[in-house]
Parts: C-alpha cells; sequence; structure tokens
C-alpha cells in the first residue's frame, strides 16, 4: 500500500480521466443530471476517505461507476417526494438489477455515453455562455472553480450558472442523446462552435491567468480528439481538430518576453511545435480527402500554409488568398474579408485587396474598427499612396484601445515616406 | 411531457386567413391528431376583444386591453403530450405562423399528485 499522497494523486486521476465518461455513463442510467452529478462527487468522497484505508482498486474508474450508482440510489430512495418517489423507486430497482447483472471484468463502454453528454451540453437551447460553461465542468473535467477562472467570471456566479443550466435541462425536457440524423448537421456545428469558442477563450492572449487559458486550449484539443473519435469521418470536425492544432502549434512562439504579442511573420519559427502541425496536417489531409469543405477546413488549410512554410518570406499567398476567397464565399464576414485583401497584397496584387477593403471602410458600422483601418493603411502604403496611407493610420490610431498596438501602428505611421 | 405551444402574431398578420390560410391550420391539427400528441389547442380572439384583470391593495382593477403593449400578441396555443424538447421544437417549427410569427415553447409544471396540506 503506498502512502496517503499516492491515493490523493490515484483519486485525483481517476477523477480528471475517468470522471466525465463516468459522469456520462451515469447521467444515461439515473436520466437526471444533477443527480448523477451528486453522486458521482460522493463517489470521489468515499474514495478519498476508503483508498488510503484498503488501497487503491485494482480499476478504480469501475469502483467509482458502482459506487456512484449505489449512492444514486440511495439519493433516489431518500430525497425524492412522495408522488415522484414510486416511479423513480421502481426505476432504481431495475437499476440495481442491471448493476448486479453487470459482468465486473468488463469495463462498460462510455464513448456513446460521452457524445450524448456533449450534445446534451451544447444543445441549442440552452445560451452560449452556460454552453460553453457546462461542456468544460462535465466534459473537460474543470472543477467549478476552474471554470470560472478560465471564463473569467466568480466561483459563485458560476455554480449559479451551472445550476441554472442543469435545472434547465430537467425542466425544458432537454433530451440527453445524439440527435437523429435529420438534426445531426446543425447540433453538431454547435458542438464544433463551443469547441471552437473554449479553444479560442484559451487562444486569446493577454488577458486573465496565462496557465489556465493555455489548459484551454488543451481542453478544447482534448476535446476535439473526443469529437473525431467518436464522429469517425466527419470532415468539419476534422477540419476544426486540426485548426486548433494547427494554431496551438505557434503558442510558445505568439507572445515575446515583454508580454507582447509577435506577429506570424515576426515569429520564431524554431518554437513552433512541430508535432502538433505534424498531427493537424493529418487530420487536414483526412478531412480533405473526403471532398466536403467547410469552413474549419478551410481555416485549417491556410494555417497549415502557414505552418509549413520553411520562413515567412516562402509563404505560399497566391493559395492562401485564394482560400480565403473561398471562406468569403462561404462564411462572409468582414475580418475574413480583411484577411483576404491582405493575402492579395502578400501575393503581389495590393490594388486588388484595397479594392476589397473599398465597401467597407466607407462602411459607418466599422468606423471604429481598427484592424480594417490599419489593414487599409498597409496596402495604400504599398501602393504608394502616403497622405491616404497616413490618414487610414490615423483613424486606426484612433480606434485602438490597446496601447500596445497604438504604439505599433503609430510607430508605421512614422515610417511612411 | 407536455408543452405549451404558446402562437405569437404580427398583430396585421391574423386577420382572416383565406381558405388556403385556414386549410394549414386544419392540416397541422389534423396532423397533431394523427400523431397522438394533442390535448388541446385553441385561437384566441383579438386584442380588442382582450380585459385585463388586476388585484391591488384588496381592490379589483379591471382594465380595458391586453396586459402590455408588444409587436406580437399571443393569438392561440396548442398543448401537446411529446417525448422531449426536440420533439416540441419539432412540432414548434411546422406551426403555420412560425414563419411570421414565433412559437414560444414551454413545458407544463409538474405538480404533485397529491397537494401538500
Amino acid at each position: 500500500m503506498s502512502g496517503p499522497l499516492g491515493e490523493d494523486t490515484a483519486v485525483a486521476r481517476a477523477f480528471r480521466e475517468e470522471g466525465p465518461g463516468i459522469l456520462a455513463t451515469l447521467i444515461g442510467q439515473v436520466g437526471d443530471f444533477q443527480l448523477a452529478e451528486d453522486a458521482l462527487q460522493d463517489a470521489f468522497a468515499a474514495a478519498v476517505a476508503t483508498w488510503p484505508r484498503d488501497g487503491v482498486p485494482d480499476r478504480p474508474g469501475a469502483w467509482i461507476t458502482t459506487t456512484a450508482r449505489r449512492r444514486a440510489i440511495d439519493r433516489l430512495r431518500r430525497e425524492r417526494g412522495l408522488a415522484d418517489r414510486i416511479v423513480r423507486l421502481a426505476h432504481a430497482a431495475a437499476l440495481e438489477a442491471a448493476g448486479d447483472e453487470e459482468d465486473p471484468g468488463e469495463p462498460p463502454p462510455i464513448g456513446d455515453d460521452r457524445l450524448r453528454l456533449m450534445f446534451t451540453c451544447c444543445h441549442p437551447a440552452l445560451a452560449l455562455e452556460a454552453r460553453v460553461a457546462l461542456t468544460l465542468k462535465s466534459l473537460g473535467g474543470l472543477t467549478t472553480a476552474e471554470v470560472a477562472r478560465a471564463l473569467l467570471t466568480s466561483e459563485p456566479a458560476m455554480a449559479q450558472r451551472l445550476v441554472r443550466a442543469k435545472r434547465r435541462i430537467a425542466a425544458a425536457g432537454i433530451p440527453y442523446r445524439v440527435p437523429p440524423a435529420h438534426l445531426l448537421p446543425e447540433r453538431l456545428s454547435g458542438v464544433l462552435a463551443v469547441v471552437y469558442l473554449v479553444f479560442n477563450e484559451g487562444y486569446a492572449p493577454g488577458d486573465g491567468d496565462r496557465l489556465v487559458r493555455g489548459e484551454l486550449c488543451a481542453e478544447a484539443i482534448r476535446l476535439g480528439r473526443l469529437l473525431v473519435r467518436l464522429m469517425g469521418d466527419d470532415p468539419e470536425t476534422l477540419g476544426l481538430l486540426a485548426l486548433m492544432l494547427l494554431q496551438d502549434a505557434r503558442r510558445g512562439a505568439r507572445v515575446d518576453g515583454d508580454g507582447a504579442a509577435v506577429p506570424l511573420d515576426r515569429q520564431d519559427r524554431e518554437q513552433w511545435d512541430r508535432g502538433r502541425i505534424a498531427e493537424g496536417v493529418r487530420a487536414l489531409d483526412e478531412a480533405l480527402v473526403l471532398r466536403a469543405p467547410g469552413p474549419y477546413q478551410l481555416q485549417a488549410a491556410i494555417a497549415a500554409l502557414h505552418a509549413t512554410a520553411p520562413e515567412a518570406a516562402a509563404t505560399d499567398w497566391a493559395q492562401i488568398a485564394a482560400l480565403y476567397a473561398e471562406l468569403d464565399r462561404r462564411a462572409p464576414s468582414p475580418v475574413v474579408r480583411i484577411n483576404r485583401a491582405a493575402a492579395l497584397a502578400f501575393a503581389g496584387s495590393p490594388e486588388a485587396g484595397l479594392s476589397l477593403l473599398q465597401p467597407l471602410v466607407s462602411d459607418p458600422r466599422l468606423a471604429a474598427y481598427a484592424p480594417l483601418h490599419a489593414a487599409h493603411a498597409e496596402l495604400l502604403r504599398r501602393v504608394d499612396a502616403p497622405e491616404a496611407a497616413r490618414a487610414a493610420y490615423d483613424r486606426a490610431i484612433a480606434a485602438t484601445a490597446n496601447a500596445v498596438q497604438r504604439a505599433e501602428l503609430t510607430r508605421r505611421r512614422a515610417l511612411v515616406a | 411531457m407536455k408543452y405549451m405551444l404558446l402562437l405569437y402574431v404580427p398583430p396585421e398578420g391574423r386577420d382572416h386567413p383565406d381558405a388556403a390560410g385556414m386549410e394549414a391550420w386544419f392540416g397541422y391539427t389534423r396532423a397533431l391528431q394523427e400523431a397522438g400528441v394533442l390535448v388541446a389547442g385553441d385561437a384566441l380572439q383579438g386584442l380588442e376583444a382582450a380585459t385585463t384583470v388586476r388585484v391591488r391593495g384588496g381592490e379589483t382593477l379591471v382594465a380595458d386591453g391586453p396586459f402590455a403593449e408588444t409587436k406580437e400578441m399571443l393569438g392561440g396555443y396548442y398543448l401537446i403530450d411529446v417525448p422531449d424538447l426536440d420533439a416540441a421544437l419539432a412540432w414548434a417549427a411546422k406551426v403555420p405562423n412560425a414563419p411570421y410569427g414565433s412559437v414560444e415553447v414551454r413545458p407544463l409544471m409538474e405538480l404533485p399528485a397529491e397537494v401538500p396540506a
């Protein structure tokens, strides 16, 4: 028998690695999100209390699952109201019988349960912020405190949000299942959007606790890998995983020693994570073979061209511009348009880029959008229109709230001859 | 689970549907009946027929008109009994006013069979 620290580590490891899968199974069995979560907490508390005394069981996950199921049955017997109790007890009795029949040598297949949990946590009838929080808490294996820190809110507020979301799942009758085929495409795109949102919460530099936000990228990638494993050959699921891996590969090079953002062309490519790039390119290749391109695959393809260029000057800008054109057709937005214009300029056609930007620059809704004016200024500089370039820099500087960016724009404005 | 589908329509959108419009409503109601999910359903008369009652400080206040001025008004309801929210949402999307109004889906509160004394 190992020391107390060993058991703590075993419990912590079981919690982190097996908790989400066990929770998914339990929700399926007891049909109640909150009851399953409470029972799982009970089981881990029991593990903390007994493993130091009795030793860590051979299969910690199975031990936790069985204990949690018994606790759920106990709670059902104890807590439910009179009218509810008869129905619930019949359910509990069936559950108990099923538990007894279960072969103790075989761990339960948890893949489908986790997929069900994912679609339930990302149901469109839940507010987007609730979907993100529930996904991180239930499938990411993060504690409420960690989720609160990651989403920049207080722990009591996050606990409230999670309780409300779980109540809503029960009260509104949100089903615990993988949606049927006719709903799957729209529901899956919602799940992918939540995973990418989790990734971007971690990826967006500058604010919050650096450590936890890096962990969020890792968590999103873990969820992405899980989805790929569960969904099999879905091109956009593969595309999203590829995109996250290729972006995350640059994490170490994106911020310099002083905490300032380093633009892509000045990043130290030696610091890019070659393993992540290789895995991302592999996932993208798998997606592209399926011949159903979508926005995640297009963005991943752009990221792959950047990631595989030996140096910034060797970037294949013509192909990047073509990919942005396709992305602009499928998922138009000012951001995509600006990137497309910049790519055209790098590919040697700043005039073509400028004509793309022209309608955006005269759109009053984008008057305060600094990246647009900064890109406009760069392109004007390249076509040798210094006065117009300086005016565009002034608009960009006026629209920028970030001091580091303002300093960089001012530096560039001064370079215009 | 029982769900109430609350059908909201823009005030100008509900006046006297033509024969084709009425057939859409009859057809939808028949579809609910044939699926065995319809519990109840009615169209409501217009806002001009609405009267609002409030009791304040023991005094009953009766006022002409609906409880609040909104862009859309409650035009009717269906009460259906289906397995879960997804099934309710699927029916809600087929309500004839969904393309020009909106449909709010509200589960009924499940009260215990015995009311505590």
